[in-house]
């Protein structure tokens, strides 16, 4: 019998490996080894199991997501950006402003630590130019199978701004649809690179964070900003379903008002998608009262995040709960919310 | 962005309106026969600011929705098996089969995927040999040239874990059939503009000829149909029935050599079963006798698999465009695109999908 020497490994010396073994999720020295190696970079403290957060109000908004993009990297953006952009959107949609968020990794064992640390490398990127904090966390890891990769769950944190009085419900005929921005560049992104299909070349996703925009329309318009919305999964149609059905009113959509990029126009037409489901990370969609939308308008188009902000429809009384939108030839149909998933078409 | 905002331009689409309402005095029925025509004409409204007269009835030209019933229950077959990465064009997953569909078997452990070319087919089976992948060739002449290339490819690489499941359908002979229908109201068509960019139109010909019916190939954008359109109502109102070219843009008279020299080497004509509308005879394509080792209904022995209709479903009729959705008493009740009972409600491209998605509702509850 032949021995091959490269064969022969010894169990004991698991430190400083290239990847994350299930021991690292073992509440041992192997998990104290690669806290030590992340938390600093997150800026945490990491001695306590929880953290203390000082809020300047009484009211707390808290917001919990669950990342699990695939792929974990993509033009304009990674799982760890994805994970704080999501975290502080979803608080600030509320009308209120980011403080903290708490991070947990889920991760499958044989992940690259390089690839934990630049995650979670971009994740301390993103938040501190986001201004808000990472406090505490948590890390697993599972067996091989038992996950894709890298899941990160967050959950945020903040505080309403002062005169803020945004809901889901305060939708009212005669208010006027805005919108922050162009839509479907995260979705085709994602689509595209994961797929391959070369589109990536030419777009990237818009995730970005959200909360001074929030602000600034706040600031300009006070409670005659009724309703804000982040049309991430199911796109603009499903998110104006939601918001149509949770305040009871009708939406009219301009199809020639929705700025759809070209490329993004593009690729939905070879896939037989509809733009109107594709997700979005980087815009969000308001009802503002008409007499503040000119003057909310240009508070949004004063930041870059909403440079190309616009009004792309009104809420009306008309057919409560369901979305219409006048098409480019002038007449109009219903648009309604993506079903389970989106398939592109045969031909 | 180009080729894209000259075709949806809204003021050189409202002068096409305007001249079509001149040009027609009586009323026609028109039929578009693809898919994509359908979903472009529903989604933009096209069929309501014609004039009252000028009837748009929605053809068979969904792969999808076509494909019978027992070959999706053969492709779940194939799918449940262990050894197998079942890989398919996206919209084919949520078909319904008889009893499930291939979305569902996937949830429950099946390795089926979506692909966006078959030939990414046959690079999955040169990277898994000791697995057999099978490719859904499924859809009309627009897709035969590219799984024709796929299969001619995995025999070049000598490929023995690589086969398909084959329901090509022919524009045609469904147009033949249609005509032939008793009570047909169909008096123009609007082929489809991709089909003839394989095939070109010299085929339409005869057809035009022998049924004294126009017949104007036709893309799938806005201003495409209201040209279309517009072509097939002139030649109507001055009693032609010729062959027009509104695509001339992509499509020529002989269509494209390759591609169609490609599809004979695989493919030859056969007899196929049309989903709701039954055998048309001459009318699909199955695996030529060199390439019959690729054919998976063999290889996996599932030519014993049949399937029964829903009843209530009338998809045949709205394929034929006897009916509109509207019509069907299941269109919304208890067919959605959710819970489909027929292939129409599938796909985005079908019919009642298309009606259903644009908020089309049943005649007692008017659009708003």
């Amino acid at each position: 019998m032949t021995i091959d020497p490269l064969a022969m490994t010894c169990p004991a010396p698991l430190r400083g490996g290239d990847t994350v073994l299930l021991g690292h999720g073992s509440g041992g020295q192997l998990m104290a080894e690669l806290l030590a190696d992340l938390v600093p970079v997150l800026g945490a403290e990491g001695q306590d199991d929880a953290a203390t957060v000082h809020m300047a109000s009484p009211d707390v908004v808290i917001s919990t997501d669950a990342f699990v993009v695939t792929p974990r990297f993509f033009p304009g953006g990674d799982i760890g950006s994805l994970a704080v952009h999501g975290t502080v959107n979803d608080v600030a949609m509320m009308g209120a402003r980011p403080v903290a968020i708490s991070l947990a990794y889920v991760i499958e064992e044989g992940l690259p630590m390089a690839e934990l640390r630049e995650v979670t490398a971009s994740v301390a990127r993103a938040a501190a130019a986001a201004g808000v904090r990472v406090v505490t966390g948590d890390t697993k890891v599972v067996g091989r199978g038992a996950a894709d990769g890298l899941y990160l769950v967050t959950t945020g944190i903040g505080t309403p701004i002062p005169g803020a009085a945004v809901s889901a419900r305060h939708g009212a005929p005669g208010d006027a649809v805005l919108i922050s921005g162009p839509i479907g560049l995260h979705g085709i992104t994602i689509l595209s690179t994961r797929e391959g299909l070369g589109f990536e070349s030419e777009i990237s996703s818009d995730s970005r964070p959200l909360h001074r925009l929030v602000a600034a329309m706040v600031e300009a318009a006070g409670s005659s900003v009724h309703v804000l919305r982040d049309p991430t999964r199911g796109g603009l149609a499903s998110a104006l379903n939601e918001l149509a059905a949770a305040s009871a009113v009708g939406v009219r959509l301009d199809e020639q008002a929705v700025p759809i990029p070209a490329q993004v126009a593009a690729a939905c037409d070879l896939l037989g998608l509809d733009p109107l489901h594709v997700a979005n990370e980087g815009c969000l969609v308001a009802f503002v009262h008409e007499d503040a939308a000119e003057p909310v308008l240009a508070a949004m188009r004063a930041l870059p995040e909403g440079a190309q902000a616009c009004r792309i429809g009104a809420v009306v009384a008309d057919h409560p709960g369901r979305v219409v939108m006048r098409t480019l030839l002038g007449s109009t149909r219903v648009v309604d919310m993506l079903i389970g998933e989106q398939l592109p078409r045969i031909c | 962005m180009r080729y894209l905002d000259e075709y949806r331009d809204p003021v050189l689409a409202r002068a096409l309106l305007e001249e079509i309402h001149a040009v027609a005095t009586r009323p026609w029925t028109i039929m578009e026969v693809c898919g994509g025509q359908t979903n472009t004409i529903v989604r933009q409204g096209i069929d309501e600011l014609l004039p009252a007269g000028v009837r748009m009835v929605h053809g068979p030209g969904c792969p999808v929705c076509v494909t019978p019933l027992e070959i999706v229950d053969r492709a779940i077959a194939i799918a449940v098996r262990p050894n197998v990465i079942f890989t398919s064009y996206g919209d084919m997953l949520r078909v319904p089969g008889s009893a499930t569909d291939l979305l569902t078997v996937k949830a429950a452990g099946a390795d089926v995927r979506v692909v966006y070319t078959p030939l990414d087919a046959v690079r999955l089976a040169e990277r898994h040999p000791d697995r057999e992948v099978v490719f859904f060739a499924v859809g009309f002449e627009t897709t035969a040239p590219a799984n024709a290339m796929a299969v001619l490819h995995a025999a070049q690489l000598g490929l023995r874990n690589f086969s398909v499941l084959v329901s090509h359908v022919l524009v045609p002979p469904a147009m033949t059939a249609i005509l032939d229908a008793p009570g047909t109201r169909v008096q123009a068509f609007l082929a489809a503009g991709h089909v003839c960019a394989i095939m070109g139109w010299t085929e339409y010909e005869p057809l035009a000829a022998r049924y004294r019916v126009p017949i104007v190939v036709t893309g799938f954008e806005p201003l495409d149909l209201l040209e279309g359109i517009l072509m097939a109502v002139c030649q109507l109102e001055e009693g032609r029935f010729e062959v027009e070219n509104q695509y001339a843009r992509a499509v020529r008279r002989t269509g494209n050599a390759a591609a169609q020299e490609a599809m004979t080497k695989v493919f030859h004509v056969s007899d196929r079963t049309w989903r709701g509308i039954g055998e048309i005879p001459a009318s699909g394509l199955a695996l030529a006798p060199e390439y019959t080792d690729f054919d998976a209904v063999t290889r996996f022995e599932v030519g014993g698999v049949t399937a029964r209709e829903n009843p209530a479903c009338v998809a045949g009729e709205i394929l034929q465009g006897t009916k509109v959705p509207t019509d069907c008493v299941a269109y919304g009740v208890i067919c959605t695109p959710r819970h489909p009972l027929g292939a129409p409600m599938v796909s985005a491209e079908g019919t009642c999908a298309a009606f259903h998605n644009a908020g089309r509702l049943t005649p007692s509850e008017p659009t708003p």
